[in-house]
This record gives C-alpha cells, sequence and structure tokens, in this order.
C-alpha cells in the first residue's frame, strides 16, 4: 500500500479519477465519455509540449520558449496558409516542425556550445522570439476567413470516434516514451540529468544531448504551433502567452524532477491531464475561470513540495562531481 | 544544483596588474555600452538630449531596477525569484482594495510594503525552510499571487487613489529628479553597502561560491537564503507602491513579464547566475543601459514589443561575448 501511494502515475490517476468523480456530482455528465473525450482534445496542446518540456527537464535543464515558439511557429504557418493556399497541409506541417526545431536548435546550441545556463538563453529566446512573431506579423491577425477549409478542419476530423488532434497526442506519447526508454538518447538524457560525472564518464556528450533535447522540445513546439492556430482558427502575436509555466507544472506534477534524471512520460501526461480536467471543471461547477491561474499555483507549490519528499536521497555521492563543473563552468 | 560540491571557479596563480584587471572588468565595459547607446541615441533622435525627456527616461527602470538591487543579491547566493512581478501584482491589488475603503496615503504605504513582505516570507519559507528548488517554488507562486489579483479583481480595475499618493511616483524631489530616481540612488547605495561592505554580503558570496563550505564555516545558510527572500520581496513592495501611484490604477495584469527584464538586468549586470559573482554597480550600470536603449528606442517610434527583442538580444550577447573570448584567448 505504501509502495502503491509512492508511485506518482497511480497516484495522479486515482486524484484525476477522483476530481471527475467530485465534479459530476456537481454537474451531470461531466464524467460521461463523450466530455472525456472533450477534455482530452482540449488537453493534447500541454501533452504535447508538456512531453518536450520534459526532455529538456530531464537533462537539467529548462526550455521557456516554448510558448513563443508556438506563436512564432503558429504565426508563420498561418500567414503561409493565408498568403497561398494551394500549398499542401503536409508541407505546411513539416514547415512548423521545421521551424519550430531550428528555433529549439538556437536555444540548444547557446546552451551546448558556449554553456550559458538554459534558463538565461531561455528567458532571452522568449521574448526574441516572441517579438519577432510581432515582426512577421507586423502586429496583425490571421483569422478563420484568411485559413483554408483543409488547414481548419483536420486535426478536428473524426477518426474511430477521437478528433485527429487527439490522435496525434497519442501518437507523440507512445513516441516520446519509445524514444525515452527504448532508445540511446533517452538514457542519455535520464543520465546527463541525473548523474552528470556518470554520464561523462560513460562517454555520454552531455552537451550534445541537451542539444537534440532542445530540438525535440522546438520541434514539438512547432508542431503545437499549428495544431493550436487550427485549433483556435486565429493566430495573433499574443497566442498561449504565459503558457511555457503551464508546461512547467505539468512536469512537476507529474513527478518530473527540476533538478533533472527522474520522470516518466505517464507521469508528464497525467499531469498535464490533471490541469486540463481543472480547467475544464472550473466553469462546470461555477468557479470563475479567473481563480484558474491561483489553483495551477497552489497546485504547483503542493507539486514541488510533494517531489521534494520522494526524491530525498539516500546514501552519498562518491565520486567527485567533475561532470558538474564541466557542465555550469 | 545542491549537489555541487566542487568551487564553481578556477582562482589563477597571479592576477593581472589593478589597471588591467580594471579595464577588463565587466562594470566598465559595460559602462562603455552605456555611453555608446547614450552617444547613439544623441544622433539618432533630436528630443533625446532634453534635461525632462531624459528624466522622464529613467521611470523604465527605476521601478524595476530597485527589485534588481535585491534579485542580484538573491541570485549571487545561488537562488532566483521569478515571482516579484506577481508581488507587484498583489501588493498593488491589496493597496487598491484599501484604498477603496477609505484607507489614506501612510496606510496604503504600509499595506503595499506588509503585502511585499509577506510574499517573501512565504517564498523563503518554502525555499530555505523546506529546502525547495527555488525557480519552481517561486513559478508556482508566481501563478498563486498574480491569480490572487485575478480573483480579486477579475476584469476590473482600483483607480480611486488619494490624491497625496501620487507623489511617490510623479513628484518631483528637485528640478528633474524624480523622487523615484532619488528612492533609485538611495537604493543603490544601501544595496551596495549590503553586499559590498557587510558581513552579511561576505556570506551571500560564500554561499553563492560553496554552499557546502559556507555550511562548514558555520554561516546560518537557511537564515541568510530567508532574509534574502524578505527583502526582494519588500522591494517588490516598494517598486508596487512607485508604480501604482504612477499609473494610478491596478489592473490585475500590472508589470506583466516584469521578472524577465529584471532578471536581465540582474544578469546584464555581471551577476553570475550560477551565484557567487557579482556587484551592484554593474545592476546599477546595466539599469541604464536597459532604459536607455527602450527609451532611445521608443523616440524612434519602434514598438514595444520590438524592443522586447533588443532586451532578449542584449542578454544573450552581453553573456555570449565574455565567454567567445575567454574561447579565443585559451586557443592562441
Amino acid at each position: 500500500m505504501n509502495r502503491l501511494l509512492k508511485n506518482r502515475e497511480i497516484l495522479l490517476t486515482v486524484i484525476i479519477a477522483l476530481m471527475i468523480a467530485g465534479f459530476s456530482t456537481r454537474a451531470q455528465g461531466f464524467a460521461a465519455p463523450g466530455n472525456l473525450a472533450n477534455i482530452f482534445n482540449d488537453t493534447s496542446i500541454l501533452i504535447i509540449l508538456a512531453l518536450g518540456q520534459m526532455t529538456v527537464i530531464l537533462t537539467k535543464s529548462i526550455d521557456l520558449s516554448v510558448a513563443a515558439n508556438l506563436a512564432f511557429t503558429g504565426m508563420a504557418v498561418a500567414m503561409t496558409n493565408a498568403a497561398y493556399p494551394d500549398l499542401p497541409l503536409a508541407l505546411l506541417i513539416v514547415m512548423a516542425i521545421g521551424i519550430g526545431a531550428f528555433l529549439g536548435a538556437i536555444n540548444g546550441y547557446l546552451v551546448w556550445a558556449l554553456r550559458i545556463p538554459p534558463i538565461v538563453v531561455t528567458l532571452g529566446t522568449l521574448t526574441i522570439y516572441r517579438g519577432m512573431a510581432f515582426v512577421l506579423s507586423g502586429g496583425g491577425w490571421v483569422n478563420a476567413h484568411q485559413m483554408g477549409p483543409t488547414f481548419l478542419n483536420v486535426p478536428r476530423l473524426p477518426v474511430l470516434g477521437l478528433p485527429i488532434l487527439s490522435w496525434i497526442a497519442i501518437l507523440i506519447v507512445l513516441g516520446a516514451w519509445f524514444v525515452l526508454t527504448r532508445l540511446p538518447f533517452g538514457r542519455a538524457a535520464y543520465a546527463s540529468g541525473g548523474n552528470p560525472t556518470a554520464a561523462i564518464y560513460a562517454g555520454i556528450d552531455i552537451g550534445w544531448t541537451k542539444f537534440i533535447a532542445f530540438v525535440v522540445s522546438g520541434a514539438l513546439a512547432g508542431l503545437s504551433g499549428y495544431l493550436w492556430v487550427s485549433r483556435y482558427a486565429v493566430a495573433y502575436v499574443d497566442i498561449a502567452a504565459g503558457f511555457e509555466l503551464d508546461t512547467v507544472a505539468a512536469c512537476v506534477i507529474g513527478g518530473i524532477s527540476i533538478a533533472g534524471g527522474i520522470g516518466s512520460v505517464g507521469g508528464a501526461v497525467l499531469g498535464a491531464l490533471f490541469l486540463g480536467v481543472i480547467k475544464n471543471a472550473l466553469p462546470v461547477i461555477g468557479i470563475s475561470p479567473f481563480a484558474q491561474m491561483a489553483i495551477s499555483g497552489i497546485v504547483i507549490v503542493l507539486a514541488v513540495v510533494f517531489n521534494a519528499r520522494a526524491e530525498r536521497k539516500a546514501g552519498r555521492i562518491i565520486l567527485r562531481d567533475r561532470g558538474a563543473k564541466e557542465v555550469s563552468a | 544544483m545542491s549537489d555541487v560540491v566542487s568551487s564553481k571557479r578556477v582562482i589563477p596563480d597571479r592576477l593581472g596588474s589593478k589597471t588591467s584587471r580594471l579595464l577588463a572588468s565587466w562594470e566598465v565595459l559595460l559602462f562603455g555600452v552605456a555611453v555608446l547607446i547614450f552617444v547613439f541615441n544623441s544622433f539618432a533622435s533630436p528630443y533625446f538630449l532634453n534635461a525632462w525627456n531624459l528624466s522622464d527616461a529613467t521611470f523604465n527602470f527605476t521601478e524595476k531596477a530597485m527589485i534588481a538591487f535585491a534579485m542580484a543579491l538573491l541570485v549571487i547566493a545561488g537562488e532566483i525569484d521569478l515571482s516579484v512581478a506577481a508581488i507587484i501584482a498583489l501588493a498593488s491589488t491589496a493597496m487598491g482594495a484599501a484604498a477603496q475603503a477609505g484607507i489614506g496615503t501612510p496606510g496604503l504605504v504600509a499595506i503595499g510594503i506588509g503585502t511585499g513582505l509577506f510574499c517573501g516570507a512565504f517564498n523563503g519559507l518554502l525555499v530555505a525552510g523546506l529546502k525547495l528548488p527555488s525557480i519552481v517554488v517561486t513559478i508556482g507562486t508566481m501563478s498563486l499571487f498574480r491569480g490572487i489579483s485575478y480573483i480579486v479583481l477579475g476584469d476590473q480595475a482600483y483607480g480611486k487613489y488619494p490624491a497625496s499618493f501620487a507623489y511617490f511616483g510623479q513628484g518631483y524631489v528637485a528640478w528633474v529628479f524624480s523622487f523615484e530616481f532619488l528612492l533609485f540612488l538611495v537604493f543603490a547605495a544601501a544595496f551596495g553597502i549590503l553586499l559590498h561592505a557587510t558581513n552579511f554580503g561576505r556570506q551571500v558570496y560564500v554561499i553563492g561560491n560553496n554552499e557546502f563550505a559556507a555550511r562548514f564555516s558555520g554561516i546560518p545558510v537557511e537564515r541568510v537564503k530567508f532574509i534574502l527572500f524578505l527583502l526582494t520581496g519588500v522591494m517588490a513592495g516598494v517598486a508596487s507602491v512607485c508604480l501604482t501611484s504612477r499609473l494610478g490604477s491596478t489592473r490585475p495584469s500590472i508589470a506583466q513579464g516584469w521578472e524577465l527584464e529584471v532578471v536581465t538586468m540582474v544578469v546584464l549586470g555581471g551577476v553570475s547566475i550560477l551565484g557567487g559573482a557579482g556587484t551592484i554597480a554593474g545592476v546599477v550600470i546595466a539599469a541604464f543601459v536597459m532604459g536607455l536603449v527602450t527609451f532611445g528606442l521608443g523616440l524612434l517610434n519602434v514598438p514595444g514589443i520590438v524592443m522586447s527583442i533588443f532586451v532578449g538580444l542584449l542578454l544573450i550577447i552581453t553573456i555570449a561575448i565574455p565567454i567567445i573570448a575567454r574561447r579565443i584567448k585559451e586557443m592562441s
């Protein structure tokens, strides 16, 4: 029983189930399958971004530029679609992923080659990318009527009862699980965050691993840029402002350690769903949507307290921390 | 972060001569940049070299700089507070509510600073008391503090402040020197003394350089960190009084995104984000640099969001240059 309580995924699942049950006593039909599918669809973009964020956090870094990246990429694809309605959607999606990955690569390069702390790099690029979205659009909006029908409709098409947007999220969850637990990159990511010294001794290139993590996070942010613009059918400079904090929050709630090296894909997904359920439930149970920010704040603080208790290390570090010196110098 | 036991810096056997060290120092370099920007702005816009315009320009940075002084100490000690802008919002909301209830100016100031103190204590308790990582804690409290403002205000605004309250953000002490600018100078001096001339300041450096050694030297690490969070909260409260008084109204989105600008100012001032190094003089010059850049661009009709590109570039480039320079030096 004690071990069950310590398992973050099970605990979160139980909490989310209890929340849904609780909300459905106040609002009939909250727990209906259709509504749950809606909540999942609504949370899809957060799940995708949280998985990118998680990859970065695993390597002892943080990417605060994801929302700005999303805004820039979203604007870029929306404007391209408005200007050249004949371009196939697949090309636009490739373009979104490409731009996102490139912006992520800039972050990654600065962290890898110049060894600037990730928080400083992404604080800087956060303002730069969003500013670039403004320069690109001239402050203008791209509205629904300027976007092509395929561009808008594809993520909404239902396949086997779920919209394609949800399926994309599911595919990315499976992909992230495969990459992080079955591929060398996943091992390297966990190792370079969990114990940089040991990782260096084991022949893992920490800088390269971080670079790839930022590229992955950027690519997912780029994809989310298209999904966001298509889902809300509008693109403007301030879309998803502050959303980077939600992605960090989803990770922290999901038990991903901000110090790196600890966390699971399931945790990040459940962390995102936790926020998604709260966000969808507030209006249903008659709490002002203005309360959402304070509630996420309390949840983040509680999750951090909880994580710290779970992570308290037993034993001592025997090897001297030479790797850490190299990383932070 | 806490696993890092070894010291973060290698101290060379022989230091260079005093003049060469001074010339190569970050503060001198930054001062040069400030002068360059000043000269450039004077040529770029005919409205720049005007005592009143320059006085107006100081409002671009005085409030942020007041927080940056306290934040500098916090960053030197190896922590960070991303909730400062949210503290401004909460303190402003508290003052707004009090003003609606008819409380006078002294009471409002006390409430504003008191709210800051309380928020700082809350952060300090979580970070120093429960030993949690400050970056996530303050991301959480940032959401919490501003969230409370949103619950209280929603889409409304407070606007009825007493007339005498306007002095803090709009008053002038003498000629073009505003009350805020005076406050900025006083706090710069106070934090300079605190960091560079007191035992407490020494302890801040030691904690940032090597927390492990600090503990062995008998420095009350937790207490120092707690005090630093309190100071940061109080300075955010002071900044909130100034900003609210200057704007004369409170919305929950007040000072949105300021935490980034404050951190940029601190890092631009040469404070190491890894802790253990930095000076108040650097932060003061960085405040002027950022103020001059944004003001100069404003005179050239550059929109605010494009200015933020320059601020972001400034942050990354100023950090990258010394690193690249050191790389080149090592190669030769």
